[in-house]
């Protein structure tokens, strides 16, 4: 994978890997046939680290290795809201379609939404994580330049969520539950999705997904911005990718209206009041629980953060696949009817029946 | 040190009012540049007695103008906001609520209760744009709620009349999750047989639009109302292009098939009466 790309924060460790990579160079080539990861494994956590043959690497890789996890690991601990953003946005952060692969037997993806286009920045389909039979629907960003400009770097239109809702209704209809990954920074504000009705199409989503009778799993994997994240994810349970955020608008967009302006230093701002880390979520009870990220970020160990994942996914299906659809609905409904935050004053004594 | 002086320099603060009219006897009508008598147009239901011309309104005024005289029982009225997140932009969340609570002497931006529509016993729920600018926090998320809920139960037909900047960023994630928790309600109401009449007026856009607003079983739109799930600037900046006349506003909502009806401020009160009658709420 590509490591072009740096986080400014990420600086102090750039050079020790680059040190790692050049020892590693001189040590993998007698080897090289035993020493390759396998591509797409899920359950190699190991991530190819550790030699294959079982002969141990020099002493001066193991401390480099070793240096390195110490400051990544300093880097990591106090990430700032705005770092963690970045981190967040990391071009090399696994998308849905890695997790699906990485995650799934026999995905069986399914186009459109039978009115007007098919969203390439929304990804429904069956497949089997684990054992269970699901239904799979996430934003997708784009990799290269060309996915991305088709899937509007993960900006859903209305056809989208028409589709995601679609499909979700076929899940409802053969018992299978759902599970969404949230990653879009918000959805797409255009000519043409206004036009299409995008309010009304997340709108439709958020009431028909509060009535669907199957578990509904979400993990907002990256970014969590605002009603397009939403529109997918009212669900039974909810997680976050500890490195990822969610709120009701992006730090810069924030910033702009707040600050009346974007920058550096009020986008840090606006990151650090929107409370929008997996931590802050969590504490504010808006999702349940934090799924925690390979040393370094989902981007430095694809495999490590779906084996993480699917462990999460799969145990919460599991119990939910136990409990029955009418309790489920109730839940859901109830865990999205105790949020807010407001007094009252419990002695109402206002005349009632004046104009 | 000296940075962040200099970007609190650079960003002063401008006029909060400009969508209230100014005072005076006389004003100058945004859309005719007629000069009128600020009480004619008053009475005239807070439109231009010149061209129709549709002044923004508060929920108070929305209220009196659709309740017949009267009639009017307001719920909900314990309610008010906190600050969960300890906000703070280039000013605290308290502060700003302060200042909106001093001004409109209401603890948030929203109105409802149970009332008569030209007879006809109804649920009504009116955002107020006058207290920052609409937005949706707790309060108004909780009230809407509430709102639904208590017409599901009385099986009274239910109006919402909104008007909002969309969600309200010093809730950040809790006023997202409004988003959720009025479309659920609504979800239930619709169960039950409920008749669910959404009035869009001048500007509905963002999380409340993308929630309640669009849901209605049957949406009516003030005439030129600015209707949208994302702002014109927004819009604007991604695609760098000129937005077509008229975009975004009630009529092209009607021709692209967002909403039923446009429909004047004075005929809004009968239009209603006529909708519950149809529905036989
Ligand atoms: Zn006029």
């Amino acid at each position: 994978m590509s490591t072009f790309y740096q986080l400014e924060f990420e600086r102090p460790v750039v050079e020790i890997e680059r040190q790692i990579t050049e020892a590693e160079r001189g040590e993998a080539a007698p080897k090289a046939a035993a020493g390759v990861p396998a591509l797409g494994g899920v359950a190699d956590g190991a991530g190819g680290e550790a030699s294959a043959n079982g002969s141990s690497p020099p002493a001066d890789l193991v401390a480099l290795r070793a240096r390195r996890d110490e400051v990544l690991r300093e880097l990591y601990r106090d990430l700032s809201p705005w770092d963690s953003v970045r981190v967040a946005r990391h071009p090399n952060r696994p998308q849905t379609r890695d997790y699906i692969d990485r995650l799934c037997r026999d995905f069986c993806e399914l186009h459109g939404d039978r009115r007007y286009g098919d969203d390439p920045a929304m990804v429904t389909g069956f497949g089997r994580i684990g054992s269970i039979k699901c239904l799979i629907v996430g934003h997708q960003k784009g990799r290269d330049t060309q996915e991305k400009l088709a899937c509007h770097f993960g900006c859903a239109h209305p056809e989208g969520y028409r589709k995601a809702l679609a499909k979700m209704k076929l899940a409802e209809k053969y018992g299978l539950p759902i599970v969404t990954f949230v990653d879009t920074p918000g959805a797409y504000p255009g000519l043409g999705a206004e036009q299409r009705g995008q309010a009304e199409a997340i709108a439709v989503n958020l009431r028909e997904m509060s009535t669907l009778r199957t578990p509904i799993v979400s993990v907002v994997i990256g970014e969590g911005g605002s009603g397009g994240a939403l529109g997918i994810a009212v669900s039974n349970r909810v997680a976050m990718l500890r490195h990822s955020w969610y709120s009701v608008i992006s730090p810069e967009g924030c910033a702009a209206i707040l600050w009346k302006q974007a920058n550096e230093q009020t986008n840090n701002a606006a990151a650090n009041a929107l409370k929008l880390t997996s931590r802050d979520n969590l504490e504010l009870g808006i999702i349940d629980s934090i799924i925690d990220e390979p040393l370094g970020g989902a981007h430095r160990d694809p495999a490590a953060a779906a084996t993480q994942l699917e462990r999460w996914v799969i145990d919460e299906l599991t119990r939910l696949r136990e409990v029955n659809p009418d309790v489920l609905v109730e839940e859901r409904y109830a865990r999205f009817r105790r949020m807010g935050s407001y007094a009252e004053q419990m002695a109402d004594t206002e005349p009632i029946g004046s104009d | 040190m000296s940075q962040a002086a200099s970007a609190r320099k650079w960003t002063v603060e401008k006029s909060e009012r400009r969508n209230t009219i100014p005072e005076g006897l006389w004003l100058r009508c945004p859309s005719c540049a007629q000069m009128i008598y600020r009480r004619q147009m008053e009475a005239n239901l807070h439109c231009c007695p010149e061209c129709g011309h549709h002044f923004r309104i508060g929920a108070v005024e929305r209220v009196r103008q659709l309740l017949d005289t009267g009639s009017f029982s307001p719920m909900f009225t314990t309610l008010s906001p906190r600050d969960p997140l300890g906000f703070a932009d280039l000013r605290a969340y308290p502060d700003r609520l302060a200042a909106e609570q001093r001004k409109t002497g209401q603890q948030d931006g929203v109105q409802a209760g149970e009332g008569f529509i030209k007879g006809r016993p109804a649920m009504l729920c009116c955002l107020d744009l006058t207290f920052m600018m609409g937005s949706m926090g707790s309060v108004v998320g909780e009230t809407v709620t509430r709102s639904i809920e208590h017409a599901t139960r009385l099986g009274l037909p239910l109006v919402v009349v909104s008007c909002s900047g969309g969600a309200r960023m010093q809730e950040a994630g809790l006023s997202l999750m409004q988003m959720a928790k009025t479309s659920a309600a609504l979800a239930r109401y619709d169960k039950a047989g409920g008749l669910f009449i959404s009035v869009l007026t001048d500007p509905t856009t963002g999380g409340v639009t993308a929630s309640f607003a669009m849901l209605g079983d049957v949406i009516v739109a003030e005439p030129n109302a600015l209707i949208g799930f994302a702002g014109p600037r927004v819009i604007q900046q991604t695609i760098r292009q000129e937005l077509p006349e008229g975009f975004q506003r009630s009529e092209f909502l009607l021709s692209s098939g967002l909403v039923d009806r446009v429909v004047s401020r004075k005929d809004l009160r009968s239009e209603l009466a006529r909708l519950i009658d149809y529905a036989g709420m």
